[in-house]
């Protein structure tokens, strides 16, 4: 599998990444290494094998809808970067 | 300390005084002084008084991944810049209810993810044995930290290795619990299925006691164990001196990357363990080469969904310079994430995406699968499986950094058991000519940590250790 410019430029987008010009070349032979690296696993025979999801073997357990941590509005703000007290900020997303 | 003989107000003065000595090494990205002071004296008057917690006058660090309350916490990443934890990791409140002081906490290779703690945006950590020489990673901060005598154990988290391959460069011991064992509550997720909080000690007591606290149910993370949690700390002695059948691989100690004064060790404590009494056997695991593929394949395609929430909205830092929505959170998190993060999130994102997911997440979550059966066979007939750490000891600062394949080549022998999710545990058991020290790992059977401890709590009469702790 071989690493185009084009695929890289989708993986960006949707990892939510920008890739600045003077980095792309390194990044896509990064890239091309690493995936070179994990295609080793094609070799595996794995028919038949269902795949491994849960790692615990704990049942599964419901409880009832009810919140236990209770973060004050303030407190839930603090960490944000722009907020106005009651909600976070951000910049404008429905255009005219 | 509990005769009267030394206060914790005096002891946390006296590691103080040696971190602000070791600032050179950067293990801490912050020092609680004034309140570690303060908690001090709060556990001298318990002690007095005779209500104090199992875990009175233990100065613990904890690797700046585990959120405790109104403290910083930045997994070393610039994303997070500024931002304060608003509630306690679980297994850090267990241990603050048994009375243990926080010192302060740890640098680490940001998110977690490296072997080196070079990857911080707070700069390198370096190994106190050798500081030319890097202290393992991702838990750096938190070995150095205890191997330099800066506090009596550390907290890390380990995900394929950031606990025992750290342990091993710098001579201490790296406990990494059975998936499930620790609650993984307020621990900063890197790769879920995989994460686990461990103790980074000077003795097998240390992991014990810490083990025993923190172990157990947690109700905020589904997937911790209701599993009874076991006396580790009271069973070390009982069963210590049981003869074990221990397997080694033989992979392993044929790689042709394994450092020779490793393989040497490896050789000769074999040996110590068979006049020592215990059965000792090679074991193949034909899947040796495909640890690592298939531990990248699926711990990035976890990490790229987990950071997906670092997006200059609620938290973290967020770029002056866009104007519409989609551009902040590219502008947010190019700028502020690091090189190794944003490759581990872009082929995240690429195993993960259609067209690609079949071929590569779902056939590495296969072959996990694979990994997992034939592990378990294997403890069907031995007790503990035998395998270096790491294939050398600490590398230069540098000298892995630019190489991503060489860097993940050196997890071989860790990720097996979080691919797996059984115990693992590093000792301290070699020692290079240069006085380099390494660790050598045995895995357990799931939720066996207390064989896994009592064992390595055994060897220590039984085999020799080289390693003293001059640093002290």
């Amino acid at each position: 599998m071989k690493i185009t410019d084009e695929l890289l430029h989708k993986m960006a987008h949707l990892a939510k990444l920008e890739i600045p010009e003077n980095e792309r070349e390194a990044l896509k032979k990064d890239f091309q290494k690493m995936l070179n690296f994990v295609d080793k696993l094609q070799e595996v025979d794995t028919r038949g094998v269902e795949p491994l999801i849960h790692i615990t073997q704990e049942k599964n357990r419901l409880r009832k809808d009810e919140a236990i941590l209770k973060l004050e509005r303030e407190q839930v703000l603090k960490n944000a970067p722009d907020q106005d007290g009651q909600y976070f900020r951000v910049p404008k997303v429905v255009k005219k | 300390m509990l005769k009267g003989r030394l206060s914790c107000a005096e002891l946390v003065d006296h590691y103080l005084t040696k971190i602000e000595a070791s600032a050179s090494l950067n293990a801490f990205v912050e020092v609680f002084a004034d309140e570690a002071r303060e908690h001090a004296m709060l556990v001298d008057a318990k002690i007095q008084a005779n209500t104090h917690g199992r875990l009175a006058g233990l100065v613990l660090g904890i690797k700046d991944v585990i959120c405790y309350e109104g403290h910083g916490l930045t997994a070393s990443s610039r994303i997070l810049s500024g931002f304060e934890s608003l509630f306690t990791a679980s297994a850090l409140q267990r241990l603050l209810d048994e009375d243990a002081i926080i010192i302060g906490r740890q640098a680490c290779d940001e998110f977690a993810m490296g072997s080196t703690s070079e990857n911080s945006c707070y700069g390198p950590v370096r190994n106190p044995i050798d500081p030319e020489r890097v202290p393992g990673g991702s838990s750096g901060g938190s070995a150095a930290a205890v191997a330099a005598g800066l506090c009596h154990a550390s907290l890390g988290s380990d995900t394929g290795g950031s606990v025992r391959q750290p342990a091993s460069f710098c001579g201490v011991f790296g406990l990494k619990p059975t998936y499930g064992r620790v609650s993984r509550w307020g621990l900063i997720a890197y790769a879920s299925s995989f994460d686990q909080i461990g103790p980074i000690t000077r003795s097998t007591e240390d992991a014990a006691l810490l083990l025993e606290i923190m172990a157990g149910r947690d109700d905020r993370d589904n997937t911790s164990s209701s599993q009874p949690v076991k006396p580790y700390l009271a069973q070390l002695q009982q069963t210590e001196n049981k003869p074990r059948k221990i397997g080694y691989l033989k992979e392993a100690i044929e790689s042709p990357g394994l450092d020779p004064e490793v393989k040497r060790r490896m050789l000769g404590l074999i040996e110590e363990l068979k006049a020592a009494g215990h059965e000792v056997e090679a074991v193949q695991f034909p899947l040796l080469d495909y640890l690592v593929p298939c531990y990248y394949i699926l711990t990035t395609g976890e990490a790229s969904s987990n950071l997906s929430r670092f997006d200059g909205i609620r938290y973290g830092h967020r770029t002056d310079s866009a104007a519409e929505l989609d551009e902040l959170y590219k502008k947010s998190r190019t700028e502020a994430f690091g090189a190794e993060v944003k490759r581990r999130i872009l082929l995240g994102t690429f195993v993960l995406s259609a067209g690609y997911s079949q071929a590569y997440y779902e056939q590495a979550m296969k072959v996990r699968r694979m990994i997992r059966e034939a592990t378990a066979m294997l403890f069907e007939s031995y007790d503990l499986l035998l395998t270096p750490t790491a294939p050398s000891p600490a590398m230069k600062l540098g000298e892995v950094i630019d190489d991503p394949i060489a860097m993940f080549l050196g997890d071989i022998f860790t990720v097996h058991a979080n691919l797996a999710g059984n115990p693992a545990i590093s000792l301290p058991l070699g020692q290079t000519e240069n006085g380099l020290p390494f660790g050598i790992q045995f895995m357990g059977r799931y939720f066996e940590e207390d064989v896994l401890l009592a064992f390595a709590h055994g060897l220590e009469k039984q085999v020799n250790f080289p390693v003293n702790f001059g640093l002290m």
